[in-house]
């Protein structure tokens, strides 16, 4: 395949606006560049130098995922530090010795909220990547499937996305009995619908390109198809969906904890934090509500900086425009 | 590409009028929902009677009274025959009782509703309006600072945790501030008539908060149209004639902006309904989402099962909104089933 850059503009063109990108949090647009005066189709690359185009994304992508890194080994290393008490030292404001503060049983928010950022990651993480398979095979079912599975999975699909996600997980959370694992699973089960439906899509259009008709027709088993050549076609779409699941099921587990159906209240998290700063909003204690949340806010944030920019370096006719 | 999709789904032919197959859908989505949720909850290996009266009582109580109370809550029937039942009694609006709060499901669920319509119809018209305004402020002013403020704004607004907002917006405005009442829908001791004033002040923090919720994805995609409208062969047109910049966004390019916005801000409905949990947990707010919470920690099974339905209607009845405003804007898509993520 040799596409030019015309025709595979206009076939990015034809796409209905972010079809590449699963929700909310990543509608952001691929092109932020201005229609701008006296521009002519010959103009000269914007930025030049060592951090420009692909360079700077992957530079930014690797950065964002070194300081995820990072968070997650100190959240593991001050994990028995963050349940130590001192009431000595209760409810004290952020300061160089505690800098995220202490909150009513002298316990340092920074080593609390380090850990409950771990904690967050690797359920969110874990959920996401399990959920990110189910969105996998469940499109490859329904594309490779026939018409039949097609409409089990666009069923499915409705039916998922029919249920806020949050009733939803309340409700796996309450059926597993609460707990690390009803969060898990819970996130799992309801964050393929809108992946599945970008990788359905795509491998319903890449089945339609001559080279991969003609396969069927040539005895090619549907496992074969799906294994080498559609797979391989997803791949960076799943990649990037992937990447961008990480947030919502971070965000969505810290939520389920905040209501009490997630991880448990001895447990130092993001959502256990919150809802204990709830009772010291009116005591003046900030600090326990807003530094744990902006902490959270970064995570998320880095998370869909990643995203974005994998976005952006896989699919390229963007970069230089 | 999209035809083909739709017609490997059903041949044309075969289609039903679009009210039918919308209530068909609808009747096929609540069952399925009310038989999900069944299951989930009669799997939980958390005891309703215990849940409901305490672990204390539980030990206390005589074994009769506790077998009558099993019986109550139907503790040990197969789940096909409770859901058996259960359907028999719901198909004639009977929901059940709801074991947390004593009296019918329907009831409970019906009055929550009442007072979580407002909320919820509140912050949509909100962030719809809120996220038209910023998305073609941004669209116009594409590429200058202002643009990139108002999109970092809503990048890091989809990214924060709409508790966390919540609880910030609580402590600044309500406790530090002491603008807005700390919580409730009604000032706290006051009992029957509340004047219809008081209750909107009670509701202005938590549906402001609620409407963030729906902001960043309206704006940013209503910033796109704008780019794409302005750049349009007939703006060109206009824009020779000698309109201004703002002339031309109103008597040409909002036209196009404000029924995607609308219908964008219809089809929120799950992720607003889901922020709405939260919100009214926060502000202790009592409608829907708060009473799913309560049922959901005490173990109310039949009152879960009531939410979970009344939030499928209200999201289906959001995209269907959606839908028939899309058919209002674009004659073309009239009778499709519109998705948007």
């Amino acid at each position: 395949m040799l596409p030019d850059r015309l025709s595979s503009r206009a076939a990015q063109a034809a796409q209905p606006p972010h079809a590449l990108q699963p929700d909310t949090l990543s509608a952001q647009p691929t092109h932020t560049v201005a229609p701008r005066e006296g521009r002519t189709l010959f103009h000269a690359p914007e930025r030049q130098g060592v951090l420009s185009g692909r360079r700077a994304l992957l530079a930014s992508a690797l950065i964002a995922a070194v300081v995820l890194v990072a968070i997650a080994l100190v959240g593991y290393l001050v994990q028995d530090h963050a349940n130590a008490t001192d009431f000595m030292a209760r409810l004290l404001a952020p300061s160089l010795e505690h800098p995220f503060g202490t909150d009513w049983m002298g316990r340092d928010m920074f080593a609390r909220t380090m850990a409950g950022l771990a904690a967050s990651l690797g359920v969110g993480v874990l959920a996401a990547a399990a959920s990110s398979v189910v969105a996998l095979v469940l499109a490859l079912a329904s594309a490779l499937g026939g018409s039949r599975a097609d409409a089990v999975v666009s069923w499915l699909v409705d039916l998922i996305m029919g249920v806020p996600h949050l009733v939803l997980l309340l409700l796996v959370s309450y059926a597993l009995g609460r707990g690390a694992t009803g969060v898990m699973v819970g996130i799992a089960l309801t964050h393929w619908p809108s992946l599945t439906r970008v990788l359905r899509a795509e491998m319903l259009q890449t089945l339609e390109e001559p080279y991969l008709r003609s396969l069927p027709a040539l005895g090619v088993p549907n496992w074969r198809i799906a294994v080498f050549h559609l797979l391989p076609h997803v791949l960076p779409q799943y990649v990037v969906g992937l990447i961008l699941l990480f947030p919502h099921a971070i965000l969505h587990e810290a939520s389920i904890t905040f209501l009490g159906f997630g991880l448990s209240p001895e447990q130092p998290a993001i959502g256990v934090i919150l809802s204990e700063a709830m009772g010291y909003l009116t005591a003046g204690a900030w600090w326990l509500a807003v530094i744990p949340g902006v902490a959270l806010l970064v995570v998320v944030l880095l998370f869909d900086r990643i995203g974005s920019c994998v976005r952006r370096l896989i699919a390229p006719e963007g970069v230089q425009l | 590409m999209a035809d083909r999709m739709r017609s490997r789904l059903r041949p044309p032919q075969m289609r039903l009028p679009f009210a039918v197959r919308m209530a068909l859908r609808l009747v096929t989505l609540l069952l399925a929902v009310s038989f999900i949720t069944f299951l989930l909850v009669g799997l939980s290996p958390i005891d309703p009677v215990q849940a409901n009266v305490g672990q204390a009582a539980v030990a206390t109580m005589s074994p009769e009274r506790r077998a009558m109370l099993a019986e109550h809550w139907d503790v040990g029937v197969p789940i096909l025959e409770r859901y058996a039942s259960w359907l028999g009694d719901a198909v004639h609006g009977d929901l059940g009782e709801s074991l947390r709060f004593g009296r019918p499901v329907v009831e409970v669920v019906g009055e929550r509703l009442q007072s979580s319509a407002l909320l919820l119809g509140a912050s949509s018209l909100i962030s719809g309006v809120v996220g038209l305004a910023l998305g073609v402020l941004a669209g116009v002013r594409a590429g200058t600072r202002l643009d990139r403020v108002i999109r970092g704004y809503c990048y890091v607004l989809s990214a924060a945790p709409t508790f966390w907002i919540a609880l910030v917006a609580l402590m600044v405005f309500a406790v530090y501030l002491g603008w807005f009442p700390v919580g409730f829908s009604v000032p706290i001791g006051s009992a029957g008539e509340v004047s219809l004033a008081a209750r909107l002040h009670h509701m202005v923090l938590p549906a402001a908060v609620l409407s963030l919720t729906g902001v960043a994805n309206i704006a940013l995609h209503t910033r796109e149209k704008t780019v794409d409208v302005l750049a349009s062969d007939y703006v060109r047109l206009a824009r020779t004639r000698g309109e201004g910049t703002w002339t031309l966004v109103r008597r040409h390019a909002l036209r196009n902006l404000v029924l995607p916005a609308l219908t964008l801000a219809c089809a929120q409905m799950s992720e607003i309904v889901g922020g709405s949990v939260l919100v009214e947990q926060v502000f202790s707010y009592p409608g829907l989402g708060q009473a799913a919470v309560t049922a959901g920690l005490g173990g109310d099974a039949p009152l879960l099962v009531g939410i979970a339905l009344a939030c499928t209607v209200l999201v289906f009845a959001g995209n269907l909104i959606a839908n028939l405003l899309y058919g209002v804007v674009d004659p073309r898509m009239k009778g499709e089933t519109l998705h948007v993520a």
